[in-house]
């Protein structure tokens, strides 16, 4: 698959139809692995670098159906492509800005990324829609089984499978859900969630945005710990967690409801209109006005509105993708237009 | 110190208030904090944190110039990069890398999957590392025999691999 075919088509994590899909966008597990017998990529000197990422393409490309992966070289691919990877999910930032030979296998819909000189050797990640953590687990599973055909992994029996970083050492696994919720930020619970969450070992982040409140009200929750447990451990643990969550956003979203129906309507309507009436629109508004659009649509206030096509908007206003339609580098304030211009062709009030 | 506030827990945010040019100091608990308003940062970032508990990591002068004889890394850079150089590393900086494990983990022993087979010889993947670095060495001095035997070699131990 060409790269501009995969950045303009739909990105199956956003799709909904999966588990828990008003309140969970989609779920991740990423696997860390290293070549046996090679330096970590931080003292890997570059004609190594250039060699292993040969060595791990091939590998990849034969532990794979190489008809349905396509492999990607970011080291000479433009900076707006490179940017459109790292908004899919499909590359993490580290490798998108990283230095020599590095490339990416991208699978079937794009829900399966097996990125090579990254910060590890190997990072291979699946993303599901909705909550489906045991099911990420196991395609994960068995994709690390088919590479470990092709390449020796470096495995300590005391400290597990050895990485770059410590924070990754044992099982390699992080598995992260992706949550939508802003009734708890809208109700101001969701600093009680984060500090619960962080006392179990998990870590959260916004995923747009920085600080307390991120924007768009999308927070990733991810296990912290990789090392002294199994890795069905670590997913119940994250998985018990996240369905606390669940509970707590959807009481919040009907108390907002029941308690002040007139004030939510009016939020949800003017996002709305803004949405579709708006010439100019930064990315962080957009954000903000979909997250309120698409708690509408859950909460059947807003209708007549294709949630797909909300979720879809997520990710193709983002820097990269407004400037990739377009077809040319563009600068804030032109992106704010096309951004508003591709809103309003999307949501059909062109 | 105790919060100012309610004066019974732990002040664990530290405040420092400009108000018509004068400056004020205020230390509250968490609790305090946020009943007045105060947001606290919640982005958490994992190599923050683990900087940060490097920096925090009362490491002697000993650990700091501790050093892997197939990397070249020292303790002192790993601390500062938040990343290592080789597999060898964990060994040649078991120590004090026991406690950066112990507080990002809460445990310092592996109960995952197991590899079918792995390079868990740790001797096996340092000569491998060598192997490399003399090939390297080889072809640069254009002893390409010697090269070619080496490649031959390193590509005999990679593919044997070790089966568990």
């Amino acid at each position: 698959m060409k790269l501009d075919k995969i950045i303009t088509s739909p990105s199956p994590w956003l799709e909904p139809g999966g588990p828990h899909d008003d309140i969970v966008l989609s779920t991740r597990v990423r696997l860390a692995r290293n070549v046996a017998g090679r330096p970590f990529l931080n003292r890997l000197p570059p004609d190594e670098q250039q060699e292993l990422e040969a060595y791990l393409k091939k590998a990849v490309l034969a532990a794979m159906k190489p008809d349905k992966y396509t492999w990607f070289e970011l080291e000479d691919m433009p900076q707006v492509d490179r940017q459109c990877l790292v908004e899919r999910h499909l590359i993490s930032h580290e490798l998108a800005a990283g230095k020599g030979e590095r490339g990416v296998a991208v699978g079937p819909k794009q829900r399966i990324a097996i990125m090579a000189n990254e910060e590890d050797h190997l990072r291979l990640q699946v993303y599901s829609s909705g909550l489906q953590l045991q099911e990420a687990w196991q395609e994960a599973d068995a994709i690390d089984d088919r590479l470990e055909a092709q390449v020796i992994y470096t495995f300590s029996p005391k400290l597990g499978y050895l990485t770059a970083c410590p924070t990754n050492v044992g099982t390699g696994l992080r598995a992260s859900v992706m949550l939508h919720l802003p009734a708890l930020v809208l109700t101001r619970q969701i600093e009680k969630v984060f500090n619960a969450v962080s006392r179990l070992r998990l870590a959260v982040r916004g995923l747009y945005g920085e600080g307390t409140q991120a924007t768009g009200d999308v927070y990733q929750i991810s296990n912290q710990a990789s090392l002294g447990h199994t890795e069905q451990e670590i997913l119940k643990t994250l998985g018990t967690v996240i369905s606390q969550i669940i509970a707590y956003e959807k009481e919040a979203r009907d108390a907002l409801a029941a308690e002040s129906p007139t004030a939510l309507d009016d939020r949800l309507l003017r996002s709305w209109a803004i949405l579709t009436h708006a010439r100019v629109i930064s990315s962080e508004e957009t954000l903000a006005l979909l997250s309120a659009v698409r708690l509408g649509i859950h909460l059947k206030r807003l209708k007549g509105v294709d949630i797909g096509t909300i979720n879809d908007l997520f990710l193709m206003t983002r820097r990269g993708h407004i400037q990739k339609m377009r077809g040319a580098e563009l600068g804030e304030s032109e992106r704010d237009v096309a951004r508003a211009d591709y809103i309003r062709k999307r949501l059909g009030t062109n | 110190m105790l919060c100012q506030r309610c004066h019974k827990q732990q002040a664990t945010i530290h405040l420092t208030e400009i108000l018509n040019d004068e400056k004020r100091e205020r230390h509250l608990c968490e609790d305090c904090a946020r009943e007045e308003g105060v947001a606290i940062k919640a982005q958490i970032n994992l190599q923050d944190i683990l900087s940060g508990m490097l920096e925090a990591h009362e490491s002697t002068g000993r650990d700091a110039s501790l050093c892997c004889p197939d990397c070249g890394i020292t303790y002192a850079e790993f601390r500062s990069q938040g990343r290592l150089g080789c597999p060898h590393d964990y060994e040649v900086f078991a120590e004090p890398l026991q406690e950066v494990l112990e507080k990002v983990h809460g445990a310092t022993e592996h109960v995952g999957k197991l590899p079918q087979r792995a390079g868990s010889d740790s001797r096996g993947q340092r000569e491998l590392m060598q192997l490399r670095r003399q090939l390297q060495d080889a072809v640069e001095t254009e002893r390409y025999e010697e090269a070619a035997r080496i490649r031959d070699l390193i590509h005999k131990k990679e593919t044997a691999g070790e089966t568990r």
